[in-house]
Parts: C-alpha cells; structure tokens; sequence
C-alpha cells in the first residue's frame, strides 16, 4: 500500500520536473508543428545574472550575409569584450522561418535583446503598434543621427516621430540582371523600357534562350517581380499612395501592372515553381536564362557563391521604367520591451549605426550603408554606383519585404499573386488585392 | 499499475473500521497515480484545444492581441477562400489516395514476404526502413529526385523520352469541376508528394500486416486445404477478413498522418504554385506565425481537429463498446 503512494508521489514528482522542463518550449498552444524548433535553442542557455550580454536575432545564414553579421559582432567584441554575445541566426530566405520564431518568441514574452526587422510597415504596424518596441529618440540624438541617415529612411523606421529602430544597411529591390555573354553575343542592350524588355525577351525567346528567370518556390519572390512592374506603372508618387488607400487596387493601372505582369510571365522558365531565387540566378549565371529580377543580394550570390565577375559575366541596370527609383530594403534592429540588460543592447545599437559598424557589415554583405556618410572606397563597382544612385533616387518601399505593408497584406497579397501566376485572371487578382486591402486596414 | 500490497497487521482497530480503511485506500491509491497525468492532459491538451477554440471565435488577427468575439468570422472567412478550398481539396484526394496506396501495397508485401520465410527478416528490415527517416529528409530527397530539369527526368531524357512530366510542379487538376473558387479534382503536382509520402510508410503498413499474417492459426488454413479450398479462396475469404481489425488501426494511423501532415509538403514543395499542393497544415503555419493572422489560423487548427475526429471517433466509439461488452 505504502508503495503505492510512495510511487505515486514519485510520478507526479517526476511529471512535474518534465512539464517545467517543457514549459521553456516555444510553442503557443498550437495543433500544428514547428520545423523551426532549433531557432530557441539559444534562448534555452543558462542564465548567468549579473552577465552582461546581447542576443541577436536574424536571418542572415546564407554566405555574405552572414560574413558580414560575423564581422560587425568581431568589431563589437573588439569594443566591448565584456559583452557576451549570442548569434541567435534562423535560416530562411526573407526571413519566412525566422518571422515565425520571432513571433512565439516575442507574444510568448521572450524577446531576444535585438532582431533583424525590414524598415516600414514590418516594424511599425507590427511590432511598433503592438506596443512591443522601446522608442529610441534619445538615442538617435546623442549619435547624432537625424542627419546620418536619410530623411526618408527616419520616416521608414518612425512611428509618431518617434525612430524605434537603427538601419543598418540599404538593398536594392529594383534590379534587372542579366547575363552579359548571352546579351553580347545576340547584339542586345539591357532594356529600360517595359517596351524594349519585350522586345529583347521576344528577341531572345526565338533563338530559343529563357527571356526571363523566376524562382517562385518561395512566393515572394513572384510578388518581388510584381512589385517592381506595379513600380514602373504607377511612378514612386501613386505607388506610395497604393499604401495609404489613395489609389485603390482595382485602379486601371493596377489591372495594367498586372497585365504586363502577366505577358512577363510568358518569358519565364517552365519549372518556376521548383526553384528558388538562388536557382533562378543559377539560370542566369549558367546562361540558361538570360535576365532575372532580384534583389541585389543576387549580386552578393553572384560574386561570392559563383564567382562571376561584375560588368563581365553579369551586367545590370533597374527594372524596366524605374530608373531613378529606389525600391528600399532596409534591415533595421532596434530595442524590444522587457529586456533585462538594455545598456548592453544600445551599445551594440551604436556599433550598428556607426560608419565603421556599417562598413564592417555592408561590403560582405553586398548592401550598401543605411548612412551618407560612409567609405564609398571599401565597395566594388555595383556598390559605388548604388551609393550615388540611392541619393538621387525616389525612394519606394517594398512589399514582398514588408516595408510597404502590414505582414497581414504582405501574406495574403502573395496568395493572390501566386494563384495570379497559374491562372492568369486579372480582374480575380485585383478583387483579392482589394479584399486584402480592406481586411488589414488600408482601404478606407 | 502496482498493485496495493496490503499488510496484515496486527490486531489492534475493531475489523470493519481497519476494512473499510483499508478499501478507501485501495481505491484511492490509483487515483492518485492517474491524477498527474489527468491533470497535466487536461492543461496541455485540453486546455490548449479549448483555448485555440477561443481564438479561433475572436478577430485576433494582427500582433496586438484583441480577443474581442468575432462569432465565426473566421471560419466563414476560411470557407471562402480561394486557398482554404483549395486544401481542403488536396487534403480529401491525398487521404483518400495515400491510405489506398499504402495498404495496397502493404499488404501486397507482406503476404509476399510471409509466404517467403526465408528471407523475411532481410526484406522486413529493408521495406521498413524508410520510416526510420524523418519526413523533412524524404520531402528534400524526394525534391530532388523529383524535380522536373535536374532529377528523375534526366535519366527520362538520356533514355529519348520526351514531353516529360512537371511532377510537383504541373498545376493541372483532373478532372476540372469548377466548385467554390476552385477546381475540384485530383492537382497532378499531389501525386508527386503522394510517392514520396508512400514509399516512407508503406513499408510499416507492410509490418503491421505482417504481425496480423501471424497471429493467424495455421490450423484453419490446413482446415481449408483439406476441404480443397484453393490459394486465391482461402486468401479472400480466410486471410482478409481476418486481417480486418489490423486494416483498421492502419486505416487509423496512416489517416491521421495524412489529415495533419506538415512536414513533408514543408520540405519538397511548400504550397505549390496556385496551392495545388497546399494542405491545411502548411496554411495554419504560414497565416499563424507568418502572417499574424492568430484567430484564422485557430480556426484552421480546430477545422483539422475536426477531420482527424470524423476519422477516430467511431473507432474509439466501437473499442469501448468493445471493453463494456
């Protein structure tokens, strides 16, 4: 009888030790699994009080990027070896898995100390609104960088005219590559014009080339294209005012966007939807296509993974009628409520923002500085040319990035691009743009 | 469960009260080695389901958490759109074909491998192993081999075939009934996934049928045999029907897998272009933590609690008759 009490207590003693064990789980109370469960394993380290340290979250682990993420922690430990640091990276292109850890992390009252957030919509009718971010005005005054960084980039990261994030970096969305042997060889020069791109990929397509190069596997990289072509349809001006519910998504120039959207569709590779956009610049670069649109993170694959050399293998030049546009990009970090040591985070929020933080990180990267004021010597040929360029140019945000919109718009406008992709149906497109409008709140 | 040992002791409380004493305790003891795990079942479970539930009925559907009544917003939302048809499609066509293959070819295995004791455990072991792979490994495998310009279709095109398949990446569906938003029918992209998911599991419904195979008396068949039933007799009237309650649990268990599978469809095609290979699981994944869509995303989990119930229900329904019988 004793026994049987005793190992009764014993059970429930060792069920108990299992369920505190599990409750350092990450998972909200979810039937579904997450693949992603290794992205917590950092946050499962002991905790040492009285240590100073930062947790950074990203999902920089692709070649690079993640040089570049290494170099700005090395130049942070040189200042601050007292600092332990924790590199908290999630794989993922675009950050589609590292979004989803973030988002149990930070609702399950977890924030990692700072994570990478795409400047706009993603940090302000997110994690701003929320009510999750600690302002950092204060900050933005002693570094002195309301006239370090761009006024429109302030804006981007700006709630109120409150800044909650520091940018660290600049790619640009808007970029047509294109395979410079295959362009040499057929007598063509990169079009500028939605006109001269069709003639080029009619060119192309009866020499029995792939015009164009798409990886939509992952479908934002469909909603990146589109993007661009809604850019060069509509001008800076009324694309922004798509954001704000001005112009509405059943506009005629919307529904021209995605016509001519549709008519590039018939240039791509037939296998799209096996690829990613590694795989589609893989095209490009083999010369089995001869242009893609990516952004220019594809020159960093391009350079670092293939080993192509700028203006020789690869050439370059903005999407068709966007030149003197800017479709911005901008990973930002900035400081969640309810972290213990947040000294410790500001300092690492100085090195980001500091001209030597940002030529540490961008050159690797292949971005180019978020500031005005950095090394334009420490980058290649692209990267100079970019710098001079984003300070010309219109600025646009990105909707496939979630800069322009709402996470909320940003997955279900995909969905409406990726069933637009297969079946083609215009007015069916625009109608799910506006529903998607009118659900998250831009249309009025 | 131990049983209370009880000790005889001496003499020193009048016999009915040391009894009855005793009784409580004898009742009360698995009690309380039930009640850890009832508890913790009921929280982490229960709790959960009736939490995601409430969520589901709310209009939390951003980051900021607003858990105002949205009656069911949500679930009229989900029946109307284009993608949540969609899955529900592929879910039906994919359950539907995945349990049909498996046991086919399961049991095509086994009995061939029963009737060849020799080699049994050999061909056992090798038909089983790919359950000891996880479905991301067999979905990146899978795409790979399947991919339509650089796998399985290299070797078609070394061999002169042409007008090669698109496997997962063909968006046909035959046959093309137009129902809600979509086309209703079998999305030919499915079946690409339906192999990959096929060759991981056949190979244990294979063992299930093979331990049914033995607990069958060798008497009855020797019975048969001497009423000069033939091969193709015995197996239809003796073998099937006793395999009837091993068919079941696999029934069960592979329909599951299928109504909740995520991870395979995650690894080799994602949802597919226009979602023909989309399944609620990937939708609940990608609107909940992607698109911060908390109480579509619920909803979508309660919706598939429902399909696994519709499949598990009766079962547990017919096994407690069973116990009470």
């Amino acid at each position: 009888m004793k026994l049987a009490v005793k190992s009764a207590f014993v059970l429930s003693a060792a069920l108990l030790a299992t369920l505190s064990a599990c409750s350092d789980g990450k998972e909200t109370g979810s039937a579904s699994p997450s693949p992603q469960s290794s992205g917590t394993a950092a946050s499962a380290a002991p905790k040492n009080e009285g240590n100073k340290k930062v947790e950074i979250f990203s999902w920089w682990t692709g070649a690079g990027e993640e040089d570049g993420l290494k170099a700005l922690i090395q130049l942070f430990k040189d200042k601050h070896p007292d600092i332990e640091v924790i590199n908290a990276a999630v794989a993922g292109g675009a950050g589609t898995n590292a979004k989803a850890v973030l988002a149990s992390r930070m609702q399950g009252g977890d924030p990692p100390a700072t994570f990478q957030v795409h400047a706009g919509a993603e940090l302000n009718a997110g994690w701003v609104a929320a009510g999750k971010m600690n302002p950092l005005g204060d900050l933005y005054a002693s570094e002195g960088w309301n006239e370090k960084f761009p006024k429109e980039l302030i804006e981007l990261v700006s709630d109120k005219g409150q800044p909650y994030s520091v940018p660290v970096n600049i790619h640009r969305g808007n970029v047509l590559w294109y395979n410079k042997k295959i362009f040499d060889e057929n007598g063509l020069t990169a079009p500028k014009t939605f006109e001269e791109f069709f003639d080029v990929a009619e060119k192309l397509k009866a020499k029995g080339i792939t015009p164009l190069a798409l990886g939509d596997k992952e479908p934002w990289t469909a909603v990146h294209l589109f993007e661009d072509v809604l850019l060069g349809t509509l001008g800076p001006d009324d694309y922004k005012k798509l954001w704000t519910g001005e112009v509405p998504f059943d506009d005629k120039r919307v529904k021209d966007a995605l016509d001519t959207f549709k008519k590039m569709l018939t240039y791509i590779n037939k296998d799209h939807a096996a690829r990613n956009w590694q795989d589609a610049s893989q095209l490009v670069a083999k010369g089995e296509a001869a242009m893609n649109v990516m952004g220019d993170w594809a020159k960093g694959y391009f350079v670092n993974d293939l080993k192509l050399k700028p203006n020789v293998d690869f050439g370059w030049t903005t999407t068709p009628n966007t030149a003197g546009m800017f479709m911005v990009i901008s990973d930002t970090f900035g400081l969640p409520k309810g972290i213990k040591d947040e000294a410790s985070v500001k300092e690492f929020l100085k090195v980001l923002g500091s001209v030597e933080g940002q030529d540490a990180f961008n050159p690797l990267k292949g971005s180019i500085p978020a500031r005005i004021d950095a090394d334009a010597g420490k980058y290649d040929v692209y990267g100079k040319q970019t710098i001079e360029e984003f300070k010309s140019s219109k600025l646009a945000a990105s909707l496939a990035h979630g800069s322009a919109a709402a996470e909320g718009f940003v997955t279900q406008a995909s969905q409406a691009i990726s069933i637009f992709v297969t079946k083609g149906d215009v007015d069916a497109a625009a109608a799910a743009l506006v529903q998607a409008a009118k659900a998250s709140g831009i249309a009025k | 469960m131990p049983a209370a040992a009880v000790e005889a002791k001496p003499n020193s409380q009048p016999k009915t009260g040391r009894n009855s004493n005793i009784r409580l305790r004898e009742r009360l003891a698995p009690v309380l080695v039930v009640l850890p795990s009832i508890a913790l079942i009921g929280l982490f479970v229960y709790g959960f389901i009736a939490w995601s539930g409430y969520v589901s009925l709310s209009k939390w559907n951003t980051l900021v958490r607003n858990l105002s009544f949205a009656g069911l917003e949500n679930y009229r939302f989900l029946f109307q759109d284009f993608r949540f048809q969609s899955d529900l499609r592929n879910t039906l066509m994919f359950t539907l074909l995945f349990i049909a293959t498996c046991l086919a070819i399961g049991l095509t295995l086994a009995l061939l491998v029963h009737a060849n004791i020799r080699f049994e455990s050999l061909f056992r072991n090798l038909f089983i192993f790919p359950m000891a792979l996880s479905f991301v490994v067999t979905g990146v495998a899978w795409q790979w081999i399947l991919n339509p310009s650089t796998g399985v279709n290299l070797l078609l095109r070394k061999l002169g075939a042409e007008d090669l398949p698109a496997w997962y990446t063909s968006t046909t569906v035959v046959p093309s009934i137009s129902l809600g938003q979509i086309d209703f029918g079998l999305p030919v992209a499915l079946l690409a996934v339906l192999i990959a998911a096929v060759w991981q599991l056949s190979g244990f419904t294979m063992a299930m049928f093979i331990a049914g195979l033995r607990a069958i008396n060798e008497d009855i068949y020797e019975a048969a045999r001497m009423d000069g039933a033939t091969e193709r007799q015995i197996l239809r009237s003796i073998t099937l029907p006793l395999l009837r309650p091993v068919t079941t649990s696999a029934v069960i268990i592979l329909g599951h897998i299928s109504l909740k599978i995520f991870d395979l469809i995650y690894a080799m095609t994602g949802p597919g272009a226009a979602f023909v290979t989309d399944v609620p699981g990937v939708y609940m994944f990608e609107t909940t933590f992607r698109g911060n869509h908390y109480g579509q995303g619920s909803a979508i989990a309660i919706i598939m609690l429902l399909l696994v119930s519709i499949l598990i229900v009766p079962y547990l329904i017919s096994s407690m008759r069973k116990e009470e019988a």
